[in-house]
């Protein structure tokens, strides 16, 4: 009877295609903004996705995220160094400044400093260029996304010179970064070259990188460290969640995400909902022949059950080969770079699809179960 | 050889007064009310009768004296208000929900005036769905069925859906989808009643070849007089009483 099933369904091409658009796009709608919501939001942590070598991070108690920061004596350097489980701290300059490109465009940039010595701050890979190359005066490596938004016509960034702050910068590499969550244009150097762009406050030290000696965890060397300098300390897991909630806590984008993913959901029960019960409707007087010839409701229940599982499957297959398209379509563009889908989320549309189908299905089927076998002789 | 399986009870008929026992049908003190708003309505008032196998039993009656009511009760798919069927021996209706379907699935063959053949599926197919559902594989139903539609001339239709068949080619898909697993009542509302004189007589006739035999009986509701005299036995019905019992139309109608 399956099979009857099925084909009942496939030889109605128009509520068939209905039916797998239906599913297709709710699971669409919903794998992809839910993939897009959870790439962006971790956006809010790509400063410290950025710096791969910092097991620790050191800020004054009032810093929340790589970005929202408050910058410390420069002595907590060497208190931090002093504690012990430290096996290595470095200083760390983040700050905003703005720049003039060649073309005379003035762009807000972030500022790095990395450790002089070793260079721990930097991202783990360059596009272009040499780590090397900071050791040189005036140099500044950007970030790949940067490059797109400073140069938009296509130039080569490299040997461009640049007015950071009234002072001469000039491009030398490309970073292979983690784009930040506002798509600013970032620019790595030196920490001593960092102090000279950055106008003198007499804090500058923002953060202290540190890493852990062996046999200890990084939890407990942070504890420690908050323990004897009075500063905060967390670990590059909780220092990225800062920064992710960060973001859910401070903009309207889970808001928004939310809406268009209900919005998936309710158009997908809509769509399959008034498919299904059209679908029903047009073969209730074959439903109930099939239920006089001498079908019990409980074969019945599968057949319709056969369906669902048919467009769910087919349906929800499209949608998620139709965001790993989207996805790979855009890959090119920065705004998309390192974007990935999690697991969990195919895993959420399909708890969606099943329980749009149970929705949908247990509407169509209670007017097949409710329909009289007698009612086939009028 | 059959495929009606006696759904357990064995026959006896001595339960119910004078029943015969070779009867097919055994109806005993059928009544039947419908709610109608506030008021009910009875359609039935204690109908007696037996149908035998062997024979072509025709309900004939006026519009609304409660035709369809009747064989709908006396094959399973309507429960009386009052009263008793026993389908060769089985007192159906005293038969759990599911026992019921599956004493029809293995006992009665339905041809139904609008056919109700699903579209999708093609003829072969269509009137093999008793066998599928008995839990037959696809191919072997299909090719059961296709030795009934070879013997209802339409062989050659057994590939097309029934979208692609005329309407006189759908209803002989039907008639074999009631005989394919060859129950042991057949019951027909109204079939001719979309036919004209001829393609009426037509189906008469084949229902009469293919759909009669010595242990099954064939009741065929109709109140198209120009086949009255095909019928081996006749019930008029009126207003929900059995005014006549013969083998002819009797004299004043
Ligand atoms: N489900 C129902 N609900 C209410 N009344 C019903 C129902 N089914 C039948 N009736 C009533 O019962 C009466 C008999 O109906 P039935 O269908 O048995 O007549 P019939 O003899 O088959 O008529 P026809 O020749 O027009 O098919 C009619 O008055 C009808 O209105
Ligand atoms: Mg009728």
């Amino acid at each position: 009877m399956l099979w009857i099933a099925i084909r009942m369904l496939t030889g109605d091409a128009q509520k068939f295609y209905g039916l797998l658009f239906g599913i297709a796009f709710s699971t669409l709608l919903i794998t992809q903004q839910l993939t897009i919501f959870v790439n962006l939001i971790e956006r809010g942590a790509s400063g410290v996705y950025n710096a791969p070598e910092a097991e620790i991070w050191v800020m004054d108690p009032v810093s929340r995220t790589t970005d929202v920061n408050y910058a410390m004596p420069s002595t907590a350097l060497d208190e931090v160094r002093s504690v012990p489980g430290v096996e290595w701290a470095v200083p760390h300059l983040r700050a905003a400044a703005s720049v003039r490109t060649g073309s005379g465009d003035l762009e807000g940039v972030a500022i790095i400093g990395v450790d002089d010595a070793t260079l721990i701050g930097l991202p783990e890979r360059l596009v272009e260029g040499d780590k090397k190359i900071l050791a040189q005066p005036d140099t500044v490596i950007i970030d790949d996304g940067g490059v797109v938004n400073l140069f938009e016509n296509g130039e080569d960034p490299i040997g461009q010179r640049l007015e950071l702050n009234d002072q001469r910068a000039v491009i030398r590499g490309v970073a292979d970064s983690i784009p930040s969550f506002t798509s600013q244009v970032t620019l790595y150097t030196k920490y001593s070259q960092a102090l000279n762009f950055v106008p003198g406050t007499r804090n500058r030290l923002t953060f202290v990188l540190a890493g852990v000696s062996e046999g200890l965890t990084a939890d407990e060397v942070a504890a420690r460290i908050e323990e004897q300098t009075g500063l905060k300390a967390e670990t590059r897991e909780e220092f990225a969640d800062a920064g992710v909630n960060f973001i859910i806590e401070n903009t309207g984008i889970p808001t928004n995400f939310g809406i268009t993913v209900v919005l998936g959901f309710v158009v997908g029960v809509a769509i399959v909902g008034l498919t299904f019960s059209l679908f029903i409707r047009d073969n209730i007087k074959q439903f109930g022949a099939l239920k006089a010839i001498g079908v019990t409701n409980a074969k019945i229940v599968r057949m319709v059950g056969a369906q669902a599982a048919l467009v769910g499957t087919v349906g929800y297959a499209l949608g998620v080969i139709g965001t790993v398209a989207f996805i790979y379509a855009f890959s090119g563009n920065p705004f998309f770079k390192g974007f990935y889908i999690p697991w969990q989320i195919p895993l959420i549309s399909l708890v969606s699809v099943i329980i749009i189908l149970a929705i949908t299905g247990f509407i169509a089927l209670r007017s097949v179960l409710s329909t009289e076998p007698a009612a086939v002789f009028r | 050889m059959s495929t009606g399986q006696d759904s357990g009870t064995p026959m006896d008929t001595s339960a119910i007064g004078g029943c015969a026992p070779e009867a097919a049908i055994c109806a005993r003190g059928i009544v039947r009310d419908f709610e109608s708003g506030q008021t009910t309505i009875r359609v039935l008032h204690g109908i007696d009768t037996d149908i035998k196998p062997g024979e072509m039993t025709y309900v004939v009656g006026e519009s609304g004296s409660g035709k369809t009511t009747l064989i709908s009760i006396m094959c399973g798919i309507l429960w009386p208000t009052e009263g008793e069927v026993r389908v060769f021996g089985t007192d159906i209706y005293s038969l759990s929900d599911s026992e019921l379907v599956n004493f029809r699935l293995n006992n009665i063959g339905f041809i139904f005036q609008q056919y109700n053949l699903i579209p999708s599926i093609d003829a072969a197919a269509n009137a093999a769905v008793p066998l599928i559902a008995q839990g037959m594989e696809i191919e072997e139903a299909r090719e059961k069925a296709k030795v009934l539609l070879d013997k209802l001339n339409i062989g050659d239709q057994a590939d097309k859906l029934p979208s692609q068949l005329s309407g006189g080619q759908q209803q002989r898909v039907a008639i074999a989808r009631a005989l394919v697993h060859e129950p042991r009542l057949v019951v027909c509302d109204e079939p001719t009643a979309a036919l004209d004189a001829n393609s009426g007589r037509r189906v008469m006739d084949l229902l009469r070849e293919v759909a009669v035999a010595k242990d099954r009986a064939c009741i065929i509701v109709t109140h198209d007089n120009r086949i009255f005299d095909l019928a081996d036995r006749i019930l008029v019905l009126e207003d929900g009483e059995v005014t006549h019992d013969g083998t002819e139309m009797p004299e004043d109608h």
